[in-house]
């Protein structure tokens, strides 16, 4: 449980702090800046925040924002041990309802992993500094190196992270999809 | 000089009400998501076989407003859940037999959500109208009070949804599991199979009344009007003053307002820390944090043995995050229809009016435990009379045609 909650918050803190030390390394270095450069440079910070923030919300962090989800195309784990592919239930994640997920993990060379690889699921709102609202977890290995995730729920519009930790014969490893509703 | 003038000229665009022609694709859809006629039939509930069933609804109307069902024959559950105010009082603490701890919730569209109660400690509708019978500051009955009140005046209507009702006349009028010490007594003296008869038909009282409550949604606003229109590609130009629009995108953006008000009953039903400072003669209210526990241990949850469902069928119990610094002083928040109507706010009347209510979100001060999910919002004056002005519209057009059916 730990995981779901601290994970999301810790890091989402973290990138506060270093975008504080950037906003004011930003600050300090403008007075020095001739006039056209500290307008380029203003420009650029909107833009920035603008990205970061579509709704045009307060800036309290420097992650950038995905444009659009990424759960279409399978992705690598972080240390390329596992091929993992998401597949909400009817196609599209709902804001609101709770809903299933399909996971399908495979080796780096394609072979599915076993039914009795462990499979974590965790997530929550970088921007937000929160884990998800429910504790999804796998309930079935569906064979073929597919497994069903039970409880999802995504209770509020805006960017939210997935992470998948997998942890078969070729080791642990995790993967974060993203997912902008 | 340039830049400052540049800037002014951006802060004034960027102040301008929205025209709803100006709305880009991802607001309208998210407008459009907000509208009532977006609402559906109310979700089944597999935990009470009666819950649609139009016998059980018209029986739980019947009980809503009968005040046999209380210790002193003189409390309804109407007696706070006024349908002409929209099934809540306007007090800042809920007040019948004694002076509860929390906000009285107004009940339209409840059927809907997954937790009931601020602190979602009941899962299901008819979970949660057990709570109040039993409360000492509420109902102030008992269970076996509440089945012989039954066996008296409702016997036909029940035995028709739910069999035969068990012998009652030996047992004492007034026994419980949460009573007075007498009343505890007189509980612990009865037989197991006479405990769990008068269980289950107060289970039953709930599952009736959670059926007729699940009749009651809310009644459209002038805003449901203009995000119907919106949705369908109609012209919505007029619903709204430029005043209110201007509201609605900041509902919808900058003021982060969608964040936790979403959907057509404007919540996401479930659970957040916003900084609502306590109230100083209260006892320290934890929120969700404690309200998880109870909705686990509680013997009418989906899981128990009162429930219709099958396990798997409990999904929000099954996959419910039961703890973390998250939970902490967590509320639920209420819908928002009909809110301006619905002074004092928050979950112990903490906050007198809604421009208040928007200026302590603007502020976004520390929570006194836990941590809060505000962060300063940066809104003008004028923005936040435009957030109030959008608030409004979610006032019901017409007279409450709902309520007053249910008034009798």
């Amino acid at each position: 449980m730990a995981g779901f909650v601290r994970s999301p918050s810790f890091a989402a803190d973290a990138r506060r702090a270093i975008f504080q030390v950037w906003i004011t390394a930003s600050d300090l270095s403008m007075t020095r800046l001739p006039i056209f450069r500290r307008i380029a440079l203003a420009v650029g910070l909107c833009l920035g925040l603008a990205a970061c923030h579509p709704h045009g919300s307060h800036g309290s962090s420097a992650a950038a924002r995905p444009q659009a989800s990424d759960i279409a195309a399978p992705k690598a784990t972080d240390r390329g041990l596992y091929r993992v592919e998401v597949q909400p239930e009817g196609g599209a994640a709902p804001v609101g309802p709770m809903h299933r997920w399909t996971v399908r993990v495979a080796t780096a060379d394609g072979k599915p992993v076993p039914d009795a690889a462990r499979i974590a699921v965790d997530g929550g709102m970088p921007e937000h500094g929160h884990g998800l609202p429910t504790k999804p977890r796998v309930t079935q290995a569906l064979g073929d190196g597919r497994f069903l995730v039970e409880g999802m729920k995504f209770n509020m519009p805006g960017w939210w992270t997935l992470s998948l930790s997998v942890d078969a014969a070729p080791g642990a490893d995790s993967v974060t999809f993203n997912l902008v509703l | 000089m340039r830049f400052a003038l540049a800037a002014a000229l951006v802060l004034t665009l960027s102040a301008a009400p929205a025209a709803a022609e100006s709305w880009t694709g991802p607001e309208r859809a998210l407008i459009a998501s907000l509208s009532l006629d977006k609402l559906g039939p109310v979700p089944p509930d597999p935990s009470n076989r009666v819950a649609d069933d139009p016998r059980a609804a018209a029986l739980g109307k019947a009980l809503f407003f009968d005040q046999r069902l209380s210790g002193d024959g003189t409390i309804s559950c109407a007696s706070c859940h006024k349908p002409e105010q929209g099934f809540q009082d306007g007090l800042e603490l809920g007040h019948a037999a004694g002076m509860t701890n929390r906000r009285t919730m107004p009940i339209e569209g409840t059927g809907r959500l997954p937790w009931l109660f601020w602190d979602g400690r009941a899962d299901s509708l008819w979970a949660q109208a057990l709570g109040p019978l039993e409360s000492k500051v509420e109902h102030d009955g008992t269970r076996t009070r509440y089945a012989h009140e039954i066996s008296s005046h409702h016997r036909a209507a029940y035995e028709a949804l739910f069999g035969p009702l068990p012998r009652l006349d030996h047992l004492p009028r007034d026994a419980g599991p949460l009573g007075r010490q007498a009343e505890r007594r007189a509980w612990e003296a009865m037989a197991p199979a006479d405990r769990a008869a008068v269980d289950r038909v107060f289970a039953n009282i709930g599952k009736a009344l959670a059926a007729f409550q699940r009749t009651l949604d809310p009644a459209p606003g002038r805003f449901d009007r203009y995000a119907a229109a919106l949705g369908a590609g109609k012209p919505a130009k007029g619903i709204l003053t430029a005043e209110e629009e201007a509201g609605l995108k900041l509902f919808i953006g900058k003021g982060q307002c969608v964040n936790c008000h979403n959907g057509p009953l404007l919540t996401d039903g479930h659970f957040h820390n916003t900084g609502v400072p306590p109230v100083s003669n209260l006892p320290p209210d934890r929120g969700r944090a404690d309200g998880v526990r109870h909705v686990l241990a509680d013997p009418f949850n989906c899981l128990g043995p009162h429930s219709d469902a099958k396990p798997e069928e409990c999904a929000e119990l099954r996959f419910a995050v039961t703890e973390g610094p998250e939970l902490l002083r967590a509320f639920k928040p209420p819908g928002l229809r009909g809110v301006a109507g619905r002074e004092p706010y928050m979950h112990a009347g903490q906050i007198p009016t809604l421009a208040k209510v928007l200026d302590h979100y603007n502020r976004a001060p520390p929570a006194p435990e836990g941590h809060s999910e505000l962060k300063p919002l940066g809104l003008s004056p004028a923005e936040l009379a435009q957030l109030e002005a959008f608030l409004r519209t979610l006032d019901p057009e017409a007279p409450r045609k709902q309520a007053a059916e249910a008034a009798r």
